[in-house]
């Protein structure tokens, strides 16, 4: 019956419908092929378009955060505003009234007249209200330039930051601006003056947590973080290289190796939000480590980037060929001496790399340190494990809460800062990667 | 002498121990160290491991024991009334002991004697020496704390000495041992796998102390609202206890709101990365050149690397008023912090979970199936929706549910994106919350830990990791038999 069938089809492709028919049935089929393959392209385009939106947006947001304004002013340390005694005692130093010398620099220099009281207090808005502490530092480090005059660069108040760097609607009416239109006549002629003018913001990274943005920045998160990555250098890479060696080298196979991992496989998959309370169950509550201090902090990113490790070092372990054990145990090294002298030292680039990604992944992570207390407000720099600290993502997020509008500026660029050091991590990876991984 | 000073004692002495064991066997052979078993290095480090091992043990124990041991006896010491009174006011009794004892160790032996003298005021005398206490302590406190000082004081010089002696024992028996013939690598690499053990088994513990530690605060949570008004509550509402309610305060712990809520963003998110991540994968694994791929690959897993944070900021600058912006153009209200703006971010950072795990599985489907499909005619993309996806379908569920599983823990994204307002809405542009909005909410600020509105938090922390547990497990179940399968 198929020997009857088969001339008959045969004829039927080859009438002119049936090889239409077919041609159709090709093109759609061809379509639907080409339709595919866009389909794929544009799931690729969608994911690099948002990547390119995410990082251009941040830029943009915050690249201004690397300059601030501030003004060049002729400071005269007048010594009657430190007290009667010469020289001056350090109370005195501490206590004088460093607002009222700022404010009578800018008067002079903007030509206002201190007995206008409102002129004055316009003007005096124009300083940032830390503007004090920095004539205070000076006079704290050398108390010699008392009575004399110095040029000192003082921070703008936010205001003003926000109008030299063009965020500034002059259109809006004078009621509802935040600079009258005689603050800003003096602002335009004190630039052009060169009075005002914008630097480089190096307190973006001296500076710790402030309510003012101009005075506010991440160096204290900055080394909060740097004691937290290493307390988890210290604590997960010994923990994880070890557990790996373990695992890959002499574990039998039995329930407890399973157990084990199972354990890792689900730890590296457990929400980072868990190990946070983990921290503040055990760590704080049971263990009684002071909250906020980068000693929690760093043990807990600890705990969640050993999973990594451990994984990252198996794979490098096993990479290595067997021949390498081998040749060691054939000149009577023991299996111990065989891992330790041979198999780990070709193992470091790849547990090296596997590192550097944990620790970068431990370096963006925020929400288990919100758990442990992190969200303080830190202003001076932590010198132990033990005191207060922030770290540079909970600095992130307390600052995209704020409200005031000039912090979404600081915000943007410490992420763009945050950003940079991931890049750094992730680079080096890389670099590693390509230039010590063996193939056997 | 303060026990992070024994510990460098100890390791002092192991280090001697190090030089001895290692000169020892050298001397024991006459320079030829051939005629040893082992390398000398291994005899100091097994007198090394006999010094100091046995000492940071007793060092350990003692630092548990002794505070257990010392309170007990110091509250034998304390007044009938106390002693049988209600365990409150007992711990309130030993803090104050704590306290006084905190000051009087600041005191000079002098200044200690005085105190015995009960007409002293104890409280001037600690505030001159910079250690100020909130109340008048009673007498026999302060007995109590000086009794205790003097115990805390001698369970540390027995410390000390036991310790630094059993040190110097350890080190002289191994010193003896020392000889040609002691099989000290045998010895020595033991101890090392044990090490290597104990660091494996870390993983076990952190898991066991997630556990714990999640089920002892909840138990304790449940004691105070009923396990049944948590699971099935519809209403959130846990009123802060303002001063002087007490902590039984008040408040309702529903679940369900913010249960809906975690789950309709995770959809929303997984209804972007699933089909995105998917599309990705197959035209990267089947379609693309090399060139594509090597680029393609790496940028698109840049998106899992970018802190989460800094997609929660990209929302809430960005996203957020673009979508309430274009919602308001065509006649929607879109608020700005919505399920469809936390939905959406989370969507894209979730596109390389999914991409890259399923570009492996699909790899890893045998080439034959893909040959004999285009033997029979097939066009390459009739043979990737006919052929290649049903035979890698099980990894791809994997894929996703592992996927699922990270949206539902997610925090930063949904703190910053999603709102606070517990709401159960079907509408994806009015805000939600979610479980871990809701802990982080809960735990931070300055809470007193006792009270159900912190507890909570560690409810809704069980909850959130017996989900993600149960999706990881299952997933990695599948991915694993899946890999079996073509191997």
């Amino acid at each position: 019956m198929t020997v009857d069938t088969a001339p008959m089809a045969t004829e039927a492709l080859d009438s002119p419908r049936s090889k239409q028919a077919m041609k159709a049935r090709i093109a759609r089929r061809y379509a639907a092929e080409r339709r595919f393959r866009a389909y794929g392209v544009a799931a690729i385009l969608f994911g690099l378009t948002f990547l390119v939106a995410l990082f251009s947006t941040i830029m943009v947001r915050g690249y201004s955060a690397f300059l601030q304004s501030a003004f060049t002013l002729d400071v005269h340390l007048d010594p009657s505003a430190f007290g009667s005694t010469t020289p001056p005692s350090e109370t005195d130093i501490r206590m004088a009234d460093y607002t009222k010398l700022a404010n009578r620099a800018l008067f002079q220099a903007l030509g206002v007249d201190p007995a206008n009281k409102a002129d004055a207090r316009a003007a005096s808005q124009l300083l940032s209200q830390n503007a004090d502490v920095q004539i205070r530092k000076t006079v704290e480090a050398d108390p010699t330039v008392i009575g004399k005059s110095v040029q000192l660069s003082l921070l703008a108040h936010g205001n003003v930051d926000t109008l030299m760097k063009g965020h500034f609607d002059r259109s809006v009416p004078e009621n509802r601006r935040q600079l009258s239109d005689k603050q800003l006549g003096w602002l335009d002629k004190a630039a052009e003056a060169g009075l005002l003018g914008k630097h480089f913001n190096t307190g973006l990274f001296t500076y710790g947590a402030s309510s003012k943005p101009e005075s506010a920045g991440v160096g204290v998160a900055l080394v909060g973080s740097l004691y937290m990555m290493a307390i988890v250098l210290l604590i997960a890479v010994p923990l994880g290289v070890a557990a790996a060696v373990y695992l890959e080298e002499f574990a039998p196979k039995n329930l407890l190796t399973d157990t084990i991992e199972v354990n890792i496989n689900n730890l590296a998959a457990v929400p980072s939000i868990v190990f946070g309370l983990l921290g503040l169950a055990i760590f704080i509550n049971f263990m009684g480590i002071p909250r906020s201090a980068a000693l929690v902090g760093g043990l807990v990113l600890a705990l969640m980037t050993l999973p990594t490790i451990i994984i990252a070092t198996r794979a490098a372990v096993a990479a290595v060929p067997p021949s390498i054990r081998e040749a060691a145990l054939g000149v009577g090294a023991s299996k111990m001496q065989s891992i330790t002298h041979h198999v780990l030292p070709l193992a470091v680039p790849g547990i090296l790399t596997g590192t550097i990604i944990g620790l970068a992944k431990a370096l963006g992570e925020t929400a288990p340190l919100l758990m442990i207390g992190m969200v303080a407000f830190v202003v001076d720099f932590p010198t132990t494990p033990l005191d207060s600290a922030t770290a540079l993502p909970v600095q992130i997020y307390m600052w995209a809460t704020a409200a005031e509008r000039g912090f979404v500026e600081r915000t943007a660029g410490a992420t763009l800062i945050l950003l940079a050091f991931l890049v750094c991590m992730n680079v080096t990876a890389v670099i590693l990667r390509r230039r010590y991984e063996r193939r056997w | 002498m303060s026990t992070s000073l024994l510990f460098l004692i100890v390791i002092a002495l192991g280090i001697v121990g190090w030089f001895l064991g290692n000169w020892r066997a050298r001397a024991s052979v006459g320079g030829k160290t051939s005629a040893l078993h082992s390398r000398p290095g291994y005899y100091g480090a097994y007198v090394l491991l006999w010094t100091t091992l046995p000492a940071v043990f007793l060092i350990i124990v003692w630092n548990v024991l002794s505070p257990i041991a010392v309170s007990s006896l110091v509250t034998a010491k304390l007044p009938e009334n106390i002693q049988n009174g209600p365990e409150q006011a007992r711990a309130l009794t030993m803090s104050t002991v704590r306290m006084i004892e905190n000051g009087l160790s600041k005191l000079s032996p002098e200044d200690l004697d005085k105190t015995a003298d009960p007409a002293t005021d104890v409280k001037a005398l600690l505030m001159s020496k910079g250690a100020p206490l909130a109340v008048t302590p009673e007498p026999f406190a302060v007995d109590a704390a000086r009794y205790q000082l003097t115990l805390k004081n001698s369970s540390q010089l027995l410390l000390t000495l036991s310790s630094i002696g059993l040190a110097a024992l350890g080190l002289a028996f191994a010193l003896f041992q020392v000889s040609p013939k002691l099989r000290s690598r045998n010895a020595v690499e033991t101890v090392a796998l044990a090490g290597l053990l104990g660091c494996s088994m870390v993983a076990i513990l952190t898991t066991l102390g997630i556990v714990l530690s999640m089920l002892f605060e909840s138990i304790h949570f449940f004691s105070i609202v009923p396990i049944q008004n948590f699971l099935f509550g519809t209403v959130w509402d846990p009123r802060f206890s303002s001063a002087g309610s007490g902590s039984g305060g008040g408040g309702e712990f529903g679940l369900l709101p913010l249960l809906w809520g975690t789950l309709y963003i995770s959809i929303v998110a997984l209804l972007v990365a699933v089909p995105v991540g998917l599309f990705s994968a197959v035209y990267m694994s089947e379609y693309a050149s090399r060139g594509v791929r090597m680029t393609a690959k790496p940028l698109l897993e840049i998106l899992a690397g970018i802190p989460t944070i800094v997609y929660g900021f990209f929302a809430l600058i960005t996203f957020g008023p673009l979508l309430r912006d274009l919602g308001a153009h065509v006649g929607l209200s879109i608020s700005a912090t919505s399920v469809l703006t936390a939905g959406l971010i989370m969507g894209v950072m979730l596109i390389p979970f999914v991409s890259s795990l399923s570009d492996d599985i699909i790899n890893a489907v045998p080439q034959s199936l893909r040959e004999g499909s285009y033997g029979l005619g097939a066009t390459q993309s009739e043979t990737i929706k006919r052929v290649i996806l049903p035979a890698a379908l099980p990894g791809i569920v994997g894929a996703i549910l592992l996927a699922a599983s990270r949206a539902i823990g997610e925090t930063m994204i949904v703190v910053l994106a999603a709102g606070i307002a517990p709401n159960l809405t079907l509408n994806p542009f009015e805000p939600v919350t979610t479980i871990t909005v809701k802990i982080v909410s809960q735990l931070t600020g300055d809470l007193e830990f006792n009270s159900p509105q912190t507890l909570v938090a560690f409810a809704l922390g069980l909850t959130l990791f017996v989900f993600t547990l149960a999706l990881n497990i299952y997933a990695l179940y599948i991915v694993r038999k899946y890999r079996e399968q073509y191997e």
